[in-house]
């Protein structure tokens, strides 16, 4: 099958025809669709042609909470998104802690095939945080599970975390911290401890409790010689430790959400459990160096921490309420409203952030990949221009729990494609 | 007059005093032999508790009775998540039956809130979490008027576990707006998160000292201190904390010959409170029960019947 995108805006080399084989990237330049058999053509002046997205940070609620969210209807939200590739985290009912479950998953996100679902394995059986999953067995199942985390939860026991740190060495793994020490931020803590959290008198969650977890998994590192990646950095205080190992060589990576980069914790003030996650929404003033961490590369890539939630079960008091919202579908949306739109970021750092870093972070070999002839054609099509006015009503996801909705954000994914198969045009699945 | 009570800052000076020139009239019938007005005759109350309360309940109870209202209690204690069901299809469900309010306790902040924007009907926070108990905050103003008089100007220490404590929220929106000098006192560890910003923004003063500021004061507020706080490390012992922040026998003679003392209870007498000092003739702690009441039954008439129909 022949697939041709004409005008295509490849960053740097400026508008190019794609001829897309067999899902490889075929010719590059000004093709000649006369002299050649193409199936489909996709007109795409205008738009901008980026590696497909890869999110190192998803919540598909299968097994378990299929009313939440089914591998096949995150996937969907995925490509909307123009995702190619998301990872699966491990905070299933069952949890992915072996390598069946792991296989499982894969399984299921091939039988939908709209994006590669690669499991996240958990770092610790049952997400305990006391004995080490089968970690090996995972790695060398069909998954290839290279990520591990515990994610939900931190891996709080500094042995543990040693132990797995170590282990993963062999095989090239990485472990993805949930940054949150139970001590200092226990199951209750919902609302950025400070004056707010005072006066609306909801149990506080202080930077603190993320960055002491932060500076001791970055000295655990150097001490293994191993990898470690930080899930949804959300302080200020996180970002300044980050630099530093950074700067003295340590193995850490670290992601960012879209909710951490533009959302702030005055909007628990009407204590709308919308706006409820964990890490929770931050002051001003940690979104602004977080912006500043994405733009800089401290903070190596942007992950949603997709976490689709049934209608019921945000409908609690506040602190009974479940943690997590939806944000695949509208994450390239947000980063290009608010890094793109604020001049801190330009395309190739949008295609650094959500493809290349994510898929190298991850050890996926077939994404983030540069758009050139011979590979993979996991593309996104994006429109810088296009505005868009969120509604959660529309989404693919079986959850509603959109913090979006009601915004406007200039940029919108056009068009997807999975290995030269488009999975989403003009906006909706194709 | 807003609509719903779910916090102090519903209200403004005038509807404040509003309300507490309601409730002298109401305490007026608290004194009759018969105490029945027929206000609220047809109209459905159902105080719905999610968590224990023995005063505000039945303080709530008494005054929809008196003013003719149906007062129906829903002890909803672990309805919620654990059984599955969600705090909004609870509310719901009651109020499909035909209710004209809800008097709301619930132990996590922002319910009463909540359920305001799920129900038709008028909702009254009666304490929610750590949040607000607006009731308690007007019943504390209105014993401490009709002892001191106008509270412009005056200046009343809070002091206790405030970092739990929705009683304190309450009282330091209700006396700001009402004009009073506020200081808070309490050990670092049970000062609410970025008190310090919030005390600049609003114009009240913090304090560690106890001693300090006895002398100075008007009124003194002595918040419960919960035994199981100490678990979890706020304070060292229960005697360290009477040591530096109980109202003892000794402080008691500190205070200046008007000052008054409230609690709004229960006491744990000994601790955070002497029992010299709860029964002294300074003592206002049954004075504020007695007005929890009336001010309830106002608070009521002013929510469900409006202006001109009181008799």
């Amino acid at each position: 099958m022949n697939l041709l995108i004409t005008g295509a805006d490849l960053i740097g080399t400026g508008r190019q025809d794609l001829l897309i084989r067999d899902g490889v990237i075929a010719e590059i330049g000004s093709v000649d669709s006369g002299s050649r058999t193409v199936d489909q053509t996709i007109e795409a002046d205008g738009l901008i042609a980026l590696p497909g997205l890869v999110d190192l940070h998803t919540h598909l609620r299968e097994p378990g909470r299929e009313d939440a969210e089914t591998i096949a209807s995150g996937s969907a939200a995925a490509a909307i998104g123009g995702f190619t590739a998301i990872l699966a985290m491990a905070n299933t009912t069952p949890v992915t802690d072996t390598a069946e479950a792991a296989e499982r998953v894969l399984d299921l996100g091939r039988l939908a095939a709209l994006v590669d679902v690669q499991p996240v394995g958990a770092v610790t059986k049952g997400l305990a945080g006391e004995e080490l999953a089968e970690l090996g067995l995972m790695a060398h199942s069909r998954a290839q599970v290279r990520v591990f985390s515990d994610d939900g939860r931190c891996v709080a026991d500094a042995r543990v975390m040693r132990r797995a740190l170590e282990y993963v060495k062999a095989f090239g793994g990485v472990v993805s911290q949930h940054a949150q020490d139970p001590k200092l931020a226990d199951h209750h803590a919902c609302c950025h401890e400070g004056e707010l959290s005072g006066r609306l008198g909801l149990p506080g969650w202080p930077g603190i409790a993320e960055e002491i977890i932060v500076a001791r998994d970055v000295m655990l590192a150097r001490h293994t010689g191993s990898r470690v990646h930080i899930a949804h950095v959300s302080t200020a205080g996180s970002v300044e430790v980050i630099r530093w190992a950074k700067a003295q060589g340590i193995g850490v990576t670290a992601e960012v959400t879209p909710h951490h980069l533009v959302l702030t914790t005055d909007l628990l003030s009407g204590y709308d459990p919308t706006f409820k996650v964990n890490p929770p929404l931050r002051p001003s003033e940690d979104v602004e160096m977080l912006r500043a961490a994405l733009a800089d590369g401290t903070i190596d890539a942007v992950a949603t921490d997709h976490a689709p939630h049934a209608r019921h079960d945000k409908e609690h008091a506040f602190v009974d309420a479940a943690f997590g919202m939806l944000g695949l579908e509208t994450a390239l949306s947000v980063v290009s409203d608010v890094m793109v739109g604020s001049g801190l970021l330009d395309w190739a750092g949008v295609a650094r952030v959500m493809s290349t870093a994510p898929a190298r972070i991850a050890g996926l070999t077939g994404h983030g990949r540069p758009i050139a002839v011979g590979e993979p054609a996991n593309l996104t099509l994006v429109d810088p221009s296009a505005t868009v006015t969120v509604d959660r009503e529309t989404s693919m996801s079986l959850s509603r729990n959109n913090p979006w909705h009601g915004r406007q954000l200039t940029g919108a994914v056009h068009a997807t494609f999975l290995r030269g198969i488009p999975t989403v045009l003009k906006g909706g699945l194709a | 007059m807003k609509r719903h009570l779910l916090s102090m800052n519903d209200l403004d000076r005038q509807d404040i005093l509003t309300i507490l020139d309601t409730a002298e009239s109401m305490h007026d019938v608290q004194r009759r032999e018969v105490k029945k007005l027929p206000t609220l005759r047809g109209r459905t109350v159902v105080n719905m508790f999610f968590e224990d309360s023995t005063r505000t309940r039945s303080s709530f109870e008494i005054a929809g009775k008196w003013l003719s209202a149906d007062v129906i209690n829903i002890s909803a204690k672990g309805s919620s998540t654990s059984k599955g069901e969600s705090l909004r299809d609870t509310v719901r469900t009651v109020a499909a039956m035909g209710v004209d309010g809800f008097v709301i306790r619930h132990g996590a902040s922002g319910a009463a809130q909540q359920v305001s924007q799920w129900v038709d009907a008028v909702v009254i926070n009666a304490g929610d979490g750590m949040h607000e108990h607006p009731t308690q905050a007007l019943l504390d103003a209105y014993s401490m008027r009709q002892r001191l008089g106008d509270l412009e100007g005056l200046h009343v220490a809070l002091v206790g576990d405030l970092t739990h404590s929705r009683v304190l929220r309450s009282n330091l929106i209700c006396l700001k707006t009402l004009g009073a000098r506020v200081t808070v006192v309490a050990p670092p560890t049970l000062m609410p998160a970025g008190i310090d910003t919030w005390a600049r923004r609003e114009g009240f003063d913090t304090s560690y000292d106890l001693d300090a500021v006895l002398p100075t004061v008007d009124a003194v507020m002595m918040l419960r201190v919960q035994r199981e706080r100490m678990s979890g490390g706020f304070f060292p012992t229960a005697r360290e904390y009477t040591v530096g922040y109980g109202l003892t026998r000794e402080r008691l003679r500190t205070l200046q010959k008007h000052t008054v003392i409230c609690h709004p209870g229960p006491m744990n007498r000994g601790l955070e409170i002497a029992a010299d000092a709860a029964d002294a003739a300074q003592s206002l702690v049954l004075d504020q029960v007695s007005a929890g009441v009336a001010v309830r039954m106002s608070v009521l008439y002013h929510l469900f019947a409006g202006e001109g129909s009181l008799t």
